[in-house]
């Protein structure tokens, strides 16, 4: 839909550090996916990541729940950014953000109750991830709706994979099996301590530390290519 | 070359003990240790001991290597930790799950802290807990000690195929039709049928239990060599075993048919070598002389109380790693008065 330039002038003067809007490109996606992982760059929502995360099917559930949640709220919020007083904005995302958590909640209680029990607060939870509120507010409301969707779904098919990298890691080794699968037959030692809470740190910090020493021998190629100083990021 | 005047606050004579001179002297105490679990349990003890220590000093060797702090085996202290590991073992446990253990107590004890000096908990420990609770079943499966043909033949569950359960050890144990054998530990027996081994046994190292941890005798003989080389601080054992009989003494004072004695608490289960050789880690323990003595008490406190009161039979282990997470915290209590300030 295009915005009348009127409409934009307007919203410009209310609204003095509007930011620029994007233009739609591949990297609009691929920032949530990557540059700007939810779980593995920004560290954000831990609470679901940790907790979760101990087979494939809840990680997925969580995941996909997520990026329902971030998609849809975000289309609102970048519908109604004009019309969001500033004072009350954080209200206004919350009040948005639970309307389509508790869709996702009557809907997975339809869907599968057994996804529902083993996910329990969690998803009502969702509402104060801090993902879903960051995008919001950092992206949504500043945004067009197609950009925002777009971004939206970049960071919450990121949110998912990190949720799967954890969430197989987990069942694989603590229950020898993959979504439900078994995978090394009946005589599998399961490792009880990474389907217990204790798995999940030590799950994350493994995934975490992979991901920093990828970024560390990609920063060493580049200086050495480039003679730049090694802290130069 | 010729040397000024040299500047320096004291002490202006030192020892001249290098850091692996200390760790060679405490690998030195551990051996007859470790010759004992092998006698006691035979080639299984041998090649679990082998696996822990070798499995400690290639994750060392490899984490220093990719983090660039050049050759860091040659400190000993890997082999120490992987000693230690494999006598905390039940002889019988599954070579694969004692690599599993060894590597994380290293790596994730040890390595991914900067090393040696910068660990806040014991590596050996570490690995031990981490198998607890990954293996619970397979870490309190315990094997009698002198098994006929221990020389020759191995304990079924420790050639065990990686990521698979341990072979089932009851139809070994049958075939070597022991009289009284009945499948637990002096400390499990005292805790769940409240059946007191006798002291004898438990102090010379006639009982089943994990490989090292049988003959309080031998451990106190050795720890009693390493303190006398001043290579551990005296302190931390004694005050972990005074805290342990004082804290064990009134409830065995109450009713001695339900409570051990202070005595069987002393020489049953890991305590003895934990307390001379696990508790007195230099790294990990507190630095203060009025601390080490808070900690150790602490620990042996705490074990008991585990013991007594928890869901398991041994809690020296937890107490110990309790132990070394307080410590920073006690050394900073127990700072001592500079001399002159008020």
């Amino acid at each position: 839909m295009a915005e009348a330039p009127q409409d934009r002038a307007t919203a410009a003067a209310s609204a003095p550090l509007l930011t620029q809007e994007e233009t739609l490109t591949a990297d609009t996606f691929i920032r949530g996916l990557w540059q700007e992982n939810p779980v593995f760059v920004m560290l954000l929502g831990m609470c679901p990541v940790l907790a979760v995360t101990n087979s494939t099917i809840n990680a997925l559930g969580m995941g996909l729940s997520t990026t329902f949640v971030l998609v849809f709220s975000g289309i609102l919020i970048s519908l109604l950014r004009h019309w969001i007083p500033k004072q009350v904005r954080i209200a206004s995302y919350i009040v948005i953000i639970a309307t389509f958590v508790t869709l996702v909640d009557y809907a997975i209680q339809a869907i599968s109750l057994e996804l529902y029990a083993a996910l329990g607060a969690f998803i009502q939870l969702i509402v104060v991830n801090c993902i879903i509120l960051g995008r919001a507010e950092a992206y949504a409301s500043k945004q067009r709706v197609l950009t925002t969707i777009v971004n939206s779904l970049g960071t919450g098919i990121g949110f998912t994979l990190a949720l799967l990298a954890l969430g197989t890691v987990r069942e694989i080794l603590g229950n020898g099996t993959i979504l439900g699968i078994s995978l090394f037959g009946p005589d599998f030692q399961p490792w009880l301590i990474m389907i217990l809470p204790p798995g999940g740190f030590f799950v994350l910090g493994a995934w975490l530390l992979y991901f920093n020493w990828l970024r560390l021998n990609r920063l060493r190629r580049v200086t050495t290519f480039t003679g730049a100083p090694a802290d130069a990021r | 070359m010729t040397r000024g005047i040299e500047i320096r606050t004291s002490p202006h004579l030192k020892r001249v003990v290098t850091v692996d001179k200390i760790m060679r002297t405490v690998v030195l105490a551990l051996l007859p240790i470790a010759a004992f679990a092998v006698w006691q349990f035979g080639l299984s003890a041998l090649l679990l001991l082998v696996t822990t220590t070798g499995v400690a000093v290639l994750t060392e060797w490899w984490f220093a290597r990719a983090s660039g702090r050049g050759n860091t085996v040659a400190d000993w202290s890997a082999v120490i930790t992987g000693l230690l590991l494999g006598l905390t073992l039940p002889p019988g446990f599954p070579l694969w799950m004692a690599a599993v253990a060894a590597f994380v107590g290293i790596a994730l004890g040890k390595a991914l802290f900067g090393g040696l000096g910068y660990n806040v908990m014991n590596p050996a420990l570490v690995g031990r807990a981490f198998v607890q609770a990954a293996f619970p079943v397979a870490i309190t499966t315990w094997t009698p000690a002198f098994a006929p043909g221990r020389f020759t033949e191995v304990i079924p569950s420790t050639l065990t195929a990686p990521f698979m359960q341990p072979i089932a050890v009851d139809d070994w144990i049958a075939g070597l039709n022991l009289d009284g054998w009945s499948g637990a530990t002096p400390l499990a027996l005292q805790k769940f049928e409240h059946i007191e081994t006798p002291i004898l046994d438990s102090f010379t190292g006639m009982i089943a239990g994990s490989a090292g941890e049988t003959s309080a005798l031998l451990i106190l003989i050795c720890g009693l060599w390493l303190a006398w080389q001043r290579m551990l601080d005296w302190r931390i054992p004694v005050s972990v075993m005074a805290g342990a009989v004082l804290m064990a003494l009134p409830f065995w004072l109450l009713d001695p048919s339900l409570y051990p004695s202070p005595w069987f608490v002393l020489c049953s289960g890991g305590l003895m070598l934990a307390a001379w050789f696990m508790a007195s880690d230099m790294v990990a323990s507190p630095v203060t002389a009025k601390g080490v003595v808070i900690y150790g008490l602490f620990i042996g406190a705490l074990t008991v109380i585990i013991r007594l009161f928890g869901g398991l039979p041994e809690g020296v282990m937890y107490a110990i790693l309790l132990g070394n997470a307080v410590g920073p915290l006690i050394s900073s209590w127990t700072q001592p008065r500079v001399y002159g300030a008020k």
